[in-house]
């Protein structure tokens, strides 16, 4: 056991890239054997997840070596930098392994009978895995170079499935935009990554901190690497491709390509907070994060509101609530360097936005899904030409109520918890931006309101009088979704306290991150 | 484990959930003290128009365009304004990529 906690790291990443290259061939044998090896090898390698955050919340950060001749061994023997590649798993990156792995276990469940009959399911399933393993590589990662590979690994699957239903045009265009961006981004990020090993000769990013001058250069960078993360996170002004892509990707993995947003949002923590610290003007950078949040609210939910198409909507209301995560974290940011005011409320503030993420994966992925049911039955995204729908889909019905209260902040669901701690510490730190916030959460229930009124409710339309409700994988994906929302709702202090709280010192506690790797070197 | 406590607020959903309960049972000892004489499936319940003919259920449906049209309708400048940006063309989501780097570089120089 003990072995299997240490190379965790390792196989939890190297399993789903194994089984994305396997899948093809076990497919051969049948879809009945392809689909108990993807569950057999994910419920593995979710286990293995488990394993590894109950070793980083009892012991504290693991770092796994590759190649060295102890895998915590980051430094080689007469070096003062490491050199190898490397994992750094601290309470940051386990929550966002949480994240992805929960998501991705509820998408590849319901996608088990959303796929039946569809061509190329062996290389959806492929594409799934590659995802899966560049989310879960860029979150551990703890060297640069490997942040990029990771992020071109997640880009490319992502873009794939994105553009997985060839049959429509949307959503070739769809995954085209999804690649253009992220392809740019990348590039981005690898220029910023050249400039910081020109200078200092090392890619880890502990050493990088550790050595950090703090010069033009690295300033630059820091743009470079931010603007980028920004655009791969959706972040307004630079949102206008998520509706496009979010929209068409086939139902499970649309929350998976909405996690892997929120891990270039993780990137872009792990460089403000863990590279660069508290050494930089984090005011100044902390303000940027908070206009950029304000932006981001106000107009996805402006344009959510206006919207017809469902997922859409719902592509719009990711971009509105990305903006209360960037709102947290922006005013922990600011206030930083103030140790009153990070005690008094910037660290709630960020315990908000951080809890905030992983509340809206779960509500969002869950009403992705009740949209694709819906698109599953009738064939339609235009909340125009729908009604009536919840007499023949209760079960659907049920999952987008559940989602749709989370989603606007109602009590008691997850949305409440997350969204009050937001409210009550951004207020203390400057109260206009916690009204345009409880503003904002307004219009996402009138706009998830008016969506319930025009597809659920109404007389019966006499074409969808024959609607079935949809096969039970496709339930018990939405399931899972909807009983941890519940279950998030009503323990939020359980849930605070034990994955987020540990994210938000590990992202506080620049210190200990660097000597995690570079141990009492001067 | 359920209450979230940061010192100056308390977020406590089970105690939230039992009052909640216990004001859903008064509103129903409320509603069955009401009016009893109403009859269901009788001209009672019929739909009146002010006269005019009634659209079959069919296409009594109020269309999504048409909800909160008041809303958007006073707000329609705000609205041309943030539509505009959004061509649906990459280029154009490139180029305010570019814009976004040049601003955030520049700031970050400067603060820096």
């Amino acid at each position: 056991m003990d072995s299997l906690i240490t190379h965790s790291p390792a196989l939890i990443v190297a399993l789903p890239l194994l089984a994305a290259f396997a899948i093809p061939l076990i497919n051969r044998a049948g879809p009945r054997v392809r689909d108990i090896f993807n569950l057999v090898i994910f419920g593995f390698i979710a286990f293995l997840v488990a394993i590894l955050a109950v070793d980083v919340y009892s012991v504290g950060i693991h770092v796994y070596t590759f190649g060295a001749t102890a895998a915590e061994l980051a430094l080689p023997g007469g070096y003062t930098v490491p050199v190898r590649i490397m994992f750094e798993v601290d309470g940051m990156s386990i929550f966002m392994g949480i994240i992805i792995t929960t998501v991705t276990l509820a998408a590849l469940i319901y996608s088990l009978q959303f796929l039946k009959g569809r061509t190329g399911q062996a290389r959806f399933y492929s594409l799934m895995m590659l995802l899966y393993a560049g989310m879960m590589g860029l979150a551990f990662t703890g060297d640069m170079f490997n942040l990029f590979v990771f992020l071109e690994i997640a880009s490319i699957a992502g873009a794939g499935l994105a553009a997985y239903r060839t049959n429509m045009a949307d959503a070739i265009e769809g995954g085209f935009k999804y690649i253009v961006i992220s392809a740019v981004s990348a590039l981005l990020v690898l220029f910023a990554i050249g400039i910081l090993y020109a200078q200092y000769n090392v890619l880890s990013i502990a050493a990088l901190a550790h050595y950090m001058q703090y010069t033009t250069l690295d300033m630059m960078a820091l743009g470079l690497l931010g603007g980028a993360f920004v655009m791969k996170l959706a972040g307004v002004p630079l949102h206008m491709w998520a509706p496009d892509t979010y929209t068409v990707a086939p139902a499970g993995t649309t929350p998976m390509i909405l996690a892997a947003s929120y891990t270039a949002m993780y990137a872009l923590y792990r460089m403000t907070f863990s590279l660069y610290g508290g050494h930089i003007d984090t005011t100044a950078i902390g303000w940027i994060v908070i206009i950029v949040g304000v932006l981001s609210m106000f107009i996805g939910v402006m344009m959510a509101v206006h919207q017809t198409d469902i997922k859409r909507m719902m592509a719009y209301h990711a971009i509105s609530q990305g903006g209360y995560m960037l709102l947290g974290l922006g005013v922990g940011l600011a206030v930083i360097a103030d140790p009153v005011a990070l005690a008094n409320y910037g660290r709630d503030a960020m315990n908000g936005g951080i809890f905030h993420i992983i509340n809206h994966v779960f509500y969002k992925a869950l009403l992705f899904m009740t949209a694709e049911a819906i698109f599953f039955r009738i064939g339609i995204r235009d909340t125009n030409k729908m009604g009536g729908l919840a007499r023949n889909m209760k079960w659907t019905t049920a999952f987008y109520i559940i989602g749709a209260l989370a989603i606007s902040g109602i009590p008691p669901l997850n949305g409440f918890a997350s969204k009050l701690l937001i409210y009550e510490s951004v207020l203390r730190f400057n109260p206009v931006l916690s009204v345009i916030a409880m503003f904002v959460s307004l219009v996402t229930l009138a706009s998830f309101a008016k969506v319930f009124y025009s597809a659920f409710t109404g007389p019966p339309m006499p074409a969808y009088k024959e609607v079935k409700e949809v096969p039970k994988s496709m339930i018990i994906g939405m399931s899972i979704l909807a009983v941890l929302i519940i279950f998030f709702g009503l323990f939020p202090g359980l849930i605070v306290n034990t994955i987020v709280a540990p994210a938000t010192e590990a992202l506080i506690n620049q210190a200990s991150y660097i000597n995690a790797v570079m141990g009492a070197l001067p | 484990m359920s209450v979230v406590d940061y010192g100056y607020a308390v977020w406590a959903p089970l105690i939230w959930i039992i009052a909640l309960v216990v004001i859903g049972v008064m509103v129903l000892i409320w509603r069955s003290r009401g009016q009893k004489s109403y009859k269901k499936g009788t001209a009672q319940t019929d739909i009146f128009l002010s006269g005019a003919k009634v659209p079959p259920e069919e296409e009594r449906h109020v269309k999504s365009e048409n909800i909160y049209w008041g809303f958007f309708e006073s707000l329609k400048e705000l609205y041309g304004a943030m539509m505009r940006p959004h061509t649906g063309i990459v280029n154009d989501y490139l180029l305010w990529f570019v814009g976004v780097l040049a601003v955030t570089v520049a700031i970050l120089v400067l603060a820096g």
